[in-house]
């Protein structure tokens, strides 16, 4: 049952749904603008029996997780954009582990220590590996303070099942802003034996190893070729997205994700109300990408063409036109810096969209 | 009510965050969708802080505000800055007690009140903010006062409940400013 709905800030609901899904493992280093992660575990961790530490650096925070990870704990840290970059070599050792993780990245502008504004400048990083090798990690992207709640219990639970890492990818207008949250009485907690854990070897035949290191090519092949194998049922079971206003033949479709589709969700009204058809694919998981509903709108025939609306200078439009394929023209409209779009500069783009006169391409 | 923005602003230590949240508890009391976004980063003690507070029956979009229905200002640079993002016809609540001057624009409603007087009245400045609080719900009818006495008592630890008649009062004292 649902609880009474509370105000909270976004970080202060991803360490709080963390420790609800049974977390009890946070290795953090602090930086705008998630830091406020930080300041929520270092006080309910301790409070729910777990261990919290605040890490010499990120490098650190990330091998703690790792070895929580390794001893089949629920283990987590978080951090924002430059943070994460320094994080990556931890992350590709966790996809060749094949460990259970989630890692937070509350989205600031980049590149280099770039702001601490919001953006969406990761998502290169955060869906194409980011870290070295050929791995993926499983990237949810949240667009309210309820759905940060929600999807970081189910972070968890994937987490486990696939043995991956989660990214939970915000960005600086969740992590920073207080929305209602209603929590559950119980979380729906999946407890997934983890007999690969190294905890003690306890009568088993075989070493409990944890590692990335296969020096033989082959060897390391048939691992990789593993890896691709579990990627592709992750692929095949794990997409998620929500189709806004698609059901009554729309004429544009806006594909945003996280904060730009809440701002896109207004204009959709907007539109609306000025007799323009919109509607709105809204990727939840960025990776496994929600491909189909996607190719499947190009071939509706009342689209005219879809709108990308990012920030930045356009990421995730790439995956749109791959699932588009050519089908109908993808437009763009990105802000970068830490700029947030507003409604009537998405709204003139559809309106010149809906008259043919918006060209394709072209940043912001 | 469909995204009705409100923007505080003032010096770090004023109450501005908090008054913000005042408001947006007040209405989530009423079973609105609120949300509250503050200006975050280096902010030091005496330079401007400010939040944006957005109430309404639908889903929010952007909790960041660019064109307000109401700014509530509490120093002079936070008027200049803030007077540029108000709505045709929204509502400036100003502290007369801190800014001499006017906002330049005509096309909006300006409202200016004693608020630090009145604060310092009861007795603590942090109140200033709450008593223009008081002058935006009665002007703007965002959320009721009998909303913003009981979030109260329902928000804030039991410790603190001793402080809330103190804040319905600047609430009253500010409700008499609405014109």
């Amino acid at each position: 049952m649902a609880q009474k709905r509370v105000l909270m800030k976004g970080n202060e609901v991803i360490a709080e749904a963390a420790i609800r899904a049974g977390c009890r493992n946070y290795f953090g280093y602090p930086i705008t603008p998630q830091t406020e992660v930080m300041h929520y575990m270092a006080k309910k961790m301790v409070e729910a029996g777990g261990n919290f530490v605040q890490a010499e650096s990120e490098l650190a925070a990330i091998n703690m997780v790792y070895g929580a990870a390794s001893a089949g704990f629920r283990a987590m840290t978080s951090s924002s954009s430059p943070g994460i970059s320094l994080k990556q070599e931890g992350i590709s050792y966790i996809a060749g582990a094949e460990l259970p993780a989630v890692v937070v990245n509350i989205v600031r502008a980049g590149p280099g220590l770039g702001g601490i504004q919001p953006a969406q400048g990761d998502y290169f990083q955060a869906t194409k590996g980011g870290g070295h090798g050929d791995f993926r990690n499983i990237v949810i992207a949240p667009a309210s303070v309820q759905e940060i709640y929600e999807l970081v219990v189910d972070a968890f639970n994937l987490a486990d099942k696939y043995r991956m890492m989660v990214m939970i990818m915000g960005d600086g207008t969740l992590g920073q802003m207080m929305e209602p949250v209603a929590f559950r009485d119980e979380e729906p907690i999946e407890n997934i034996a983890k007999p690969w854990a190294a905890c003690g070897r306890k009568g088993d035949d075989f070493h409990h190893t944890i590692t990335s290191i296969y020096i033989d090519p082959d060897v390391l092949e048939k691992k990789n070729i593993e890896l691709q194998e579990k990627y592709k049922i992750v692929e095949a079971n794990e997409v998620r997205y929500e189709s806004v206003c698609m059901d009554d033949d729309p004429e544009i479709v806006i594909t945003a994700f996280s904060t730009c589709s809440r701002i896109s969700r207004n204009v959709i009204r907007q539109a609306r109300d000025m007799g323009i058809k919109v509607g709105m694919i809204r990727p939840i998981t960025l990776w496994p990408f929600p491909s189909k509903p996607i190719a499947e709108a190009a071939d509706m025939p009342s689209v005219k063409g879809f709108i990308d609306v990012e920030l930045n200078a356009g990421q995730m439009i790439e995956d749109v036109r791959l699932a588009v394929n050519g089908k109908k023209p993808v437009y763009f409209h990105g802000r970068m810096g830490g700029n947030l779009p507003m409604q009537k500069e998405i709204l003139d783009k559809i309106v010149a969209i809906h008259e043919g006169t918006l060209k394709e391409g072209g940043i912001v | 009510m469909i995204d009705f923005s409100i923007i505080f602003a003032g010096f770090g230590g004023q109450g501005i965050l908090s008054a913000g949240k005042m408001a947006a508890e007040a209405a989530l009391y009423e079973g609105k969708e609120v949300s509250w976004f503050p200006s975050y980063g280096p902010e030091m003690r005496g330079g401007t802080a400010n939040c944006s507070v957005v109430i309404s029956d639908e889903p929010i979009g952007s909790p960041v505000v660019n064109d307000a229905d109401v700014v509530i200002c509490l120093n002079q640079p936070s008027m200049e800055k803030f007077e540029k993002q108000l709505k045709p016809g929204a509502l400036m609540i100003l502290d007369s007690s801190l800014i001499n001057v006017r906002p330049e624009r005509t096309d909006i409603k300006v409202i200016a009140m004693p608020a630090s007087d009145i604060a310092s009245d009861l007795g603590k400045m942090l109140f200033a903010p709450i008593s223009m609080l008081g002058c935006m719900a009665t002007e703007t009818g965002c959320f009721s006062r009998d909303s913003f006495e009981k979030s109260l008592y329902e928000v804030l630890p039991e410790r603190k409940h001793k402080l809330i008649p103190t804040n319905v009062a600047a609430f009253d004292k500010g409700a008499e400013y609405a014109k």
